[in-house]
């Protein structure tokens, strides 16, 4: 098979450090010996699958997943994308599970208590599977910005949370999707954990008018990309890319 | 200049924060009628092969507070050593058993529980056996990228003592954060598996 390489090692550089001071929360909850490198056994790169059984006509509409009496508040977009490697090769069959704020900023959890209403016909959650291409695409509503305890006026912009399968365990990855043109990410403690602004920015998904559905929703584009597998030598033959 | 290497750069990770489940357990937090069950919460059924066990534990932050708001995630091989995954090439393995397991932590308690198998041995580099493990994925508020784990049985002393990615562990003082102890509630074997982010008891944590 193809993909039998382990994986690139993380560039840990690029994505955040676990103690970040200015994020409050990551002071008690961060590992302060150095992480065990290992390389990949089968125990990461293998990993479960989710088949399309597992998911319902409306899972990848937040707009009528949870609607009682009408479709949720807010300004109505699309997200959509692929799910590619770090080879650039498409990843099908990835399960992506999305989870926001309402369009006032306020989520549907027992612990929330932010003052903006909830939206009756709004839950906030969402999944799809990738198709052959590793595309996918959700509808929602775009969520609003809500305030946060850490510093005293700390705001979140507006972001839709992410988790995603690939096809290792090693791949695990849970992130945030950001809105082009949004002057509230760069003022964000959460967003500034990540050192490379080159990085943040491929958690900015982009203003795509030409994907519009008209007269119904805007249209973001939001690439998502896995760690990639080396190349195995296989009789003399490069295997894998 | 040089040729271009036209590798893309991994999706940098955020924090789950604190309503992960959501998304990953939303019928846990009264979010009803959108998925039929959350996923993950079943592991075994009445034909899976194997010694039926419970996997718990808390998760403990530098003051020595459990987590209450964090989402655990276990990937584990059958009774035989198989993986139920397509990347899987050494044997089928147990279709009554999925290997993939995901909780949250007790809102009240912050205990986390799976009821799973105990997995047989699978192999690391050179056919050498690996000792029996449960590969963990911890998210939650607070932590930026998800931390990697593995517990191992407490009641397995010869199989860890030949562990290849046990004896990697320069201080081996460090070897039993990883250890879960055996003990039997409620008639069932039992291994309790604490997890410490920070302190002197900190969990080894895996790049993998
Ligand atoms: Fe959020």
């Amino acid at each position: 098979m193809s993909d039998q390489g382990s994986f690139y090692q993380r560039d840990r550089s690029w994505h955040p450090p676990a103690f970040t001071p200015q994020y409050k929360t990551s002071i008690l909850r961060s590992p302060q010996y150095p992480l065990l490198s290992l390389e990949n056994t089968i125990s990461e790169l293998t990993g479960p699958v989710f088949g399309h059984d597992k998911l319902g006509p409306l899972d990848n509409d937040l707009i009528r997943n949870f609607a009682k009496t009408g479709d949720a508040i807010g300004q109505r977009i699309i997200v959509y994308g692929r799910v590619l490697d770090e080879n650039a090769r498409p990843v099908p069959g990835a399960l992506v599970e999305f989870w926001q704020a309402n369009a006032g900023g306020r989520y549907r959890h027992k612990k929330e208590t932010y003052l903006a209403p909830l939206d009756p016909n709004f839950g906030g959650c969402g999944r799809v599977i990738t198709d052959e291409e590793g595309r996918y695409w959700i509808r929602t509503i775009k969520p609003g910005a809500y305030p946060w305890p850490n510093g005293v006026n700390d705001w979140r912009p507006a972001h839709i949370h992410f988790s995603v399968f690939g096809h290792a365990f090693a791949q695990r990855l849970i992130s945030q999707l950001y809105f082009e043109g949004d002057p509230m990410i760069w003022q964000c403690p959460i967003v500034s954990t990540i050192p490379d602004k080159q990085a943040i920015e491929r958690l900015i998904a982009a203003l795509d008018r030409e994907n519009t559905l008209p007269m119904d929703a805007l249209a973001y584009k939001f690439d998502i990309v896995l760690r990639g597998r080396r190349s195995t030598m296989f009789e003399n033959r490069m295997e894998g890319n | 200049m040089v040729q271009k290497l036209d590798r893309l750069k991994e999706t940098p990770s955020q924090t789950a924060g604190p309503y992960v489940h959501i998304g990953a357990t939303p019928n846990w937090v009264e979010i009803t009628g959108v998925w039929n069950e959350d996923l993950g919460l079943v592991l075994v059924a009445p034909e899976t092969k194997g010694e039926r066990i419970i996997v718990k534990g808390r998760i403990f932050d530098g003051s020595g507070t459990p987590l209450k708001d964090a989402l655990v995630e276990i990937w584990q091989a059958d009774a035989q050593g198989l993986y139920n995954s397509p990347q899987e090439k050494r044997g089928k393995a147990d279709p009554h058993f999925t290997g993939w397991g995901r909780q949250p932590t007790d809102g009240t308690t912050g205990e986390y529980k799976f009821e799973t198998i105990k997995p047989g041995r699978v192999p690391y580099k050179e056919s050498r056996l690996m000792a029996p493990h449960i590969t963990f994925w911890i998210v939650a508020r607070g932590i930026n990228i998800g931390l990697h784990t593995r517990m191992y049985f407490g009641d397995e002393e010869k199989a860890n003592g030949e562990c290849p990615v046990l004896a990697r562990i320069e201080h081996k003082v460090r070897v039993p954060t990883l250890i879960a102890s055996r003990s039997e509630e409620n008639g069932m074997p039992t291994y309790t598996f604490d997890i410490h982010l920070q302190g002197e008891k900190e969990t080894v944590f895996f790049d993998i």
